[in-house]
């Protein structure tokens, strides 16, 4: 198969209830679920109503959105001339406090995701959803899914239980490295901690708002905490982070790190370099005014045309009509965004035009 | 009431020399020298239990900083005590080094942060003293900002009103880091006092440990905490914002300090972007989220970002607007800001002048 069209780095598929994952799991879980009356694992990240969660015309009555494949084909795949697509199914069981159930559930919507959405559509990928509320657990998850190379990746929520740097997380980030997976952080919280370090907003834009500025922390943790120095090659993709945050982080980055580097002196270089090596961003939303220059500027301070990704974040409402792609970008870095850098990034991509 | 004055309007002894004017300088208190501002019950307490924070350690903060006193190793004082202690040195050094017209004091001695309000009322009050007598009483260019307990809005009130029409003080002191976002009504009397008497905040990095510096939990490093403050300043700005505060308080003036200020546009387009889509949550916001930015928000420069290419920094001064930007040095903390190093961009006379001075007369009443 060759690849004609975008590679679309974040598409979400609608994770159905809990009745619909039962298949899945054991009987363990089947019983606990349905004798303890359990569902309802929506994450407040996303409300379901919420207008960031489904464009208004993408919306149908009564569905969850995203939930329809035939939808999903007509709305996006073909809309948007989307050749391959990474599924990024947002789960309750990411997030759950039981270490256990949080596992039953994502290991159900894994099994899920094969049947109902990669076996039924050639141009669909995923990301492996793991507890990362425990890493071992993770680990076992992703070894599960390893041999299937239609999973591209591993997902985590942008806030977990603690900074992502920590060597905690270092199992998830040696298997990752194993098996060439970039480890996918999406926009969204366990809710652990108050989602800002003044306390809890009053009102879920804020909650939004603020993922901006928990990706820049993360990046800040996974530098300082050497996890580019044990693993050199491993690649982190900032999915829905907004992306016109980037130059000034990087700017205040390198200056911190000019003035206080001998504190992390493993961190021997610049954290520009390491955020242009490993780190890539999907361009949905890209938060910018349109119809002005912004983005062209953007781009030009960022001064790598490698590390942005095509995604159309369908069916979570970031532009209106086809405006898929920002506006006023060169041929050539179109390409990149569209084809090259997501081939890039995810070498399992690759088999496919082979 | 600290009524705006016109520049042309101040008295002529105040205003001898075109000078700069320093947003963010940090005095450093000699050993006991808040002692004779507070009342036998407070010294008696805070030398049995000492200022309860949110922190883990009694008597420092919870990430070690990169060097002694968070100073310029050249900031400490001849004659002793820490940078920031002497006000003959502090005058040597930076204010006539540098033309210093005026320079607004920031304390940052842990005050307003004792869980115990009526600790942290009488510690503010007593700092407060104590800016106006060790300080601005010694050196006329200095200004002090009036610290207030800022979870007891009742005390805050009491404590601006006590200091509102004393010409020693030029605004009030907030942290970026907060029991809760700013913008929540708990606060909205401080701002009412503060408009009604035309004073601004000074919002400085920094606070309460309420919260974990980041919605993931808790960095390692002090190379992380320090740039994660950027990140509190922007929380400050989307809470105010999203409340309606600047709808409730048109008047009210938030000066940035101590944030630096490449955050500024993105986070007002990604605000814009996503108020537009989500709207009908926040029906008290009128106006799209970054012309509050534009109307009622200053932003002090220090700590200058450093782009790869500094004409990047000219751009991003562009994005904001010229008249939003206001200096701070920082001094005596390592990362002071040198007035004539610190902008590697040409700049115009002009804009020299709104950065330096003039924009700062905007947001401080100096009498």
């Amino acid at each position: 198969m060759t690849i004609d069209g975008a590679i679309d780095c974040d598409i979400h598929p609608g994770v159905p209830n809990i009745k619909a994952l039962l298949p899945y799991m054991d009987e363990f879980w089947q019983e606990s679920f349905v004798a303890r009356g359990i569902d309802g694992f929506d994450m407040m990240s996303y409300p379901l109503g919420a207008p960031i969660t489904c464009r208004p015309d993408w919306r149908v009555k009564g569905e969850r959105p995203g939930s329809s494949l035939p939808n999903m084909r007509r709305d996006a795949l073909d809309a948007f001339g989307i050749g391959l697509a990474i599924c990024n199914p947002l789960t309750g069981g990411q997030v759950a406090v039981s270490e256990t159930m949080g596992a039953a559930i994502c290991s159900a919507v894994n099994d899920w995701i094969v049947e109902h959405w990669l076996n039924q559509e050639p141009r669909l990928r995923a990301s492996i959803v793991v507890p990362a509320q425990a890493p071992l657990l993770a680990v076992e998850e992703i070894e599960r899914r390893a041999g299937d190379h239609r999973f591209v990746q591993i997902l985590m929520p942008a806030a977990c239980e603690m900074m992502l740097g920590r060597s905690y997380y270092w199992p998830i980030y040696e298997v990752a490295a194993k098996y060439h997976l970039p480890i996918g952080l999406h926009a969204g919280s366990m809710y652990r901690y108050a989602p800002t370090s003044g306390g809890w907003p009053s009102h879920y834009l804020h909650d939004y708002v603020a993922n901006s500025q928990l990706f820049e922390d993360q990046l800040l943790s996974l530098i300082s905490n050497g996890v580019f120095n044990r693993y050199p090659d491993l690649r982190f993709v900032l999915i829905e982070s907004g992306v016109t945050w980037l130059p000034g982080f990087i700017w205040r980055a390198i200056k911190t790190w000019r003035g206080v580097r001998a504190e992390v002196p493993w961190v021997k270089r610049s954290p520009a370099e390491t955020i242009r090596e490993n780190i890539r961003l999907t361009v949905q939303p890209i938060d910018a005014p349109r119809d002005t220059d912004v983005v062209e500027r953007i781009i030009e301070q960022i001064d790598s045309d490698r590390m942005l990704l095509f995604a159309s974040d369908y069916p979570h409402w970031q532009f209106e009509g086809d405006a898929v792609l920002p506006s006023g970008l060169s041929p050539d870095l179109l390409r990149r965004i569209r084809v090259d850098n997501p081939l890039e990034t995810y070498p399992r991509l690759k088999e496919t035009v082979q | 009431m600290n009524a705006p004055v016109d520049v042309m309007e101040r008295r002529p002894e105040a205003d001898t020399r075109l000078g700069i004017i320093d947003c963010d300088i940090h005095p450093s208190l000699k050993p006991g020298a808040l002692n004779q501002y507070l009342s036998e019950r407070w010294r008696k307490h805070l030398a049995e239990y000492g200022k309860l924070n949110c922190g883990i350690y009694a008597d420092r903060g919870t990430y070690p900083r990169f060097s002694p006193a968070t100073s310029r190793r050249d900031a400490w004082p001849p004659g002793g005590g820490l940078p920031g202690s002497d006000v003959a040195f502090l005058r040597e050094q930076l204010l006539d080094a540098y033309n210093i017209a005026y320079g607004v004091l920031e304390p940052l001695i842990g005050v307003n942060t004792s869980r115990n309000l009526d600790e942290a009322a009488a510690l503010c009050s007593a700092a407060n003293d104590w800016q106006a007598h060790d300080f601005v009483d010694l050196e006329p260019r200095l200004r002090a900002s009036i610290l207030v307990p800022q979870d007891d809005p009742e005390a805050s009130v009491k404590e601006i009103e006590r200091r509102a029409g004393d010409w020693r003080f030029a605004q009030i002191q907030l942290g970026s880091k907060t029991s809760e976002p700013l913008g929540r009504r708990r606060y909205w009397p401080i701002f009412a006092c503060a408009e009604a008497n035309g004073l601004s905040i000074g919002l400085h990095v920094g606070g309460t440990q309420n919260s974990a510096p980041s919605a993931s939990g808790w960095p390692q490093f002090y190379i992380e905490d320090h740039h994660m403050l950027v990140h509190s300043m922007q929380n400050q700005v989307a809470s105010l914002i999203l409340e309606g505060v600047f709808e409730a308080f048109p008047k009210l003036k938030v000066c940035m300090i101590e944030g630096g200020f490449a955050w500024v546009p993105s986070l007002g387009w990604r605000l814009d972007a996503h108020w537009a889509k989500m709207r009908d949550e926040v029906p008290q916001v009128k106006r799209p989220p970054s012309e509050y930015m534009r109307t009622n928000l200053w932003y002090a420069t220090q700590p200058v970002e450093e782009p790869e290419n500094p004409d990047d920094l000219r751009q991003v001064f562009e994005w904001i607007g010229w008249d939003r930007m206001v200096y701070s040095s920082d001094y005596p903390h390592w990362d002071f800001d040198d007035p004539h190093l610190a902008f590697r961009f040409q700049m115009t006379e002009d804009e020299k002048r709104m950065l330096f001075r003039d924009n700062a007369l905007s947001v401080y009443t100096f009498r």
